[in-house]
């Protein structure tokens, strides 16, 4: 009797049919559980602290053939002064894995520590891994003080 | 049945919780004896550091904070002024360190030994998702710290999975929790570390530790077609458990040593306005992938050599875990010596390229 009642086509529609509504509710309810889940794991947009010019200190306290690190905003720059006397400013993040770069002295390069990577010191790669120049900042002096600038 | 007061007590609990089944259970249990027996005893050994290990973490965790501005300061805290802070915090770093190498070993002896084939297909899958785990726990954990050599590896290690097309970019900034690693990226280890990681073990583990109970010990497969009654067992109650118990005993031993001896450094503090030290290195562990990375020209038929490397690593990783499925030949009984020839090559590749790393 009860086959009777299954293969009743009438009666196997109306099965399909609640069928179909579970599993679509339930398919809803889980995703209604998933989507928060997923959307609270992805970091929201924290706004970049937007600069566009610092002040990086003051020429005598960056002697000749060397470099420091300066904060651009919050990420970290680097000023170079070159033996031949002139500043230089670079965005200090490496090309390569996201490193930051200092300037070696005895090479007379801007170098990074984590895999050998090699800039001269207009910014080009020269050796290692690195893919692409470090991205240069404008360097203005007034008086003695010394700002960054971003280019454009 | 027992009348003074601890036999009462005895029943009682016997009557509800029925000791004989579990000791029939027990009493059941054999493990085969063969000249690759003593590979039985890392699965065991890498189970006995992951307890190390969840108790050693607990007992950080009472000390240790989870910020970008107190968790350098919380472990000096741990290793200068908590009593036998020093201790826990180096246990937990080579314990870390030993229970990545004995879940090695015991992945390679029941690869060659072609433990994972039919019925013990999920007993392999478990524990591979297990040993992609434990590499999880010692990368995030290795941030917790928040010194120098930790951010810069972080930096480099996570941003090499951006390098993966498509998904590489997203796959990033869920890791950092941001586009670069901050104090965010911190709180996200950590919670991955102590608390998401750990639950989703624990299943994996009870998943593994059951079904091995179901299927009992595998055997090398010449041995399985040898009548009963000229195979050598032993019980695994009490005969095997003391030998274990003996093993995890030497280990324990060699752990004192090390954390008393070769406490684990804390380094400086991180700075992210600082240029990265001189010779970071990831964990010995990753060091092998490392390398090769570093070997992979900048760019192979106009696509990133790293892409490349990645590609590479995670399509070996997944053909490994996948083995039990595609290997054919010992599916229907017969020898394989290409599964040999692979792990072999597996194994020098992994040594080499450690070695390699290691002194460049």
């Amino acid at each position: 009797m009860d086959n009777d009642i299954i293969s009743d086509p009438k009666r196997q529609s109306k099965r399909d049919f609640l069928k179909y509504i579970f599993i679509g509710g339930f398919t809803a309810f889980v995703a209604s559980i998933i989507y928060p889940i997923i959307a609270y794991l992805k970091p929201p947009k924290v706004k970049d602290v937007e600069v566009s010019s610092v002040k990086v200190g003051k020429i005598s306290e960056i002697p000749n053939d060397s470099g420091m690190i300066f904060k651009f905003g919050n990420k970290p720059g680097i000023l170079i002064h070159t033996p031949e006397g002139e500043f230089r400013a670079f965005n200090a993040i490496c090309t390569h894995l996201d490193c930051t770069v200092q300037y070696k002295q005895d090479m007379q390069i801007i170098w990074c520590a984590c895999h050998n990577g090699k800039y001269d010191l207009h910014g080009r790669n020269i050796a290692g891994p690195p893919p692409r120049p470090l991205d240069p900042f404008k360097v203005i002096i007034q008086g003695e003080e010394i700002f960054v600038s971003k280019i454009g | 049945m027992k009348n003074n007061s601890i036999g009462r007590i005895y029943n009682w609990f016997d009557e509800r919780i029925h000791f004989e089944y579990i000791l029939n259970l027990a009493a059941k249990k054999y493990v085969p004896v063969h000249s690759h027996s003593i590979w039985y005893y890392f699965g065991g050994v890498t189970l006995f550091l992951f307890i190390i290990q969840v108790i050693t973490g607990i007992l950080l965790l009472l000390y240790y904070k989870g910020s970008e501005d107190l968790a350098f300061e919380s472990i000096q805290f741990i290793m200068t002024k908590v009593e036998f802070g020093w201790l826990i915090r180096s246990i937990h770093s080579w314990a870390a360190n030993l229970m990545i190498l004995a879940a090695f070993i015991h992945m390679f002896s029941v690869f060659f030994t072609k433990a994972y084939r039919k019925p013990r297909e999920i007993i392999w899958l478990t524990g591979m998702l297990m040993f992609f785990l434990a590499l999880g726990f010692g990368f995030s954990g290795y941030l917790l710290p928040w010194n120098e050599l930790a951010f810069f590896a972080t930096k480099v290690g996570t941003d090499i999975a951006g390098v993966i097309p498509i998904i590489g970019k997203p796959i990033v900034e869920f890791l950092r929790g941001g586009e670069d690693v901050t104090g965010a990226t911190l709180s996200r280890f950590f919670g991955f570390h102590v608390a998401i990681m750990p639950a989703i073990f624990t299943i994996l583990l009870g998943i593994h530790l059951v079904l091995v109970q179901i299927q009992g010990m595998s055997e090398p497969i010449g041995l399985e077609g040898k009548p009963v009654n000229e195979k050598k067992t032993m019980p695994f109650f009490p005969n095997f458990l003391l030998r274990d118990l003996l093993f995890w005993l030497i280990v324990i031993n060699i752990i004192a040593i090390l954390a008393v001896l070769f406490p684990w450094e804390l380094g400086i503090k991180a700075d992210p306005f600082a240029p990265a030290p001189a010779g970071i290195k990831p964990e010995w562990y990753f060091m092998f992938m490392f390398q090769t990375l570093k070997y992979i020209p900048a760019q192979v038929l106009f696509i990133d050599g790293e892409v490349i490397g990645i590609l590479l690593f995670g399509f070996a990783g997944l053909m490994w875990t996948l083995v039990p499925f595609w290997d054919r030949k010992t599916a229907r009984g017969e020898k394989n010596r290409f599964i040999n020839y692979l792990g072999i090559f597996a194994i020098i590749f992994i040594i080499l390229l450690t070695i390699l790393g290691w002194f460049s």
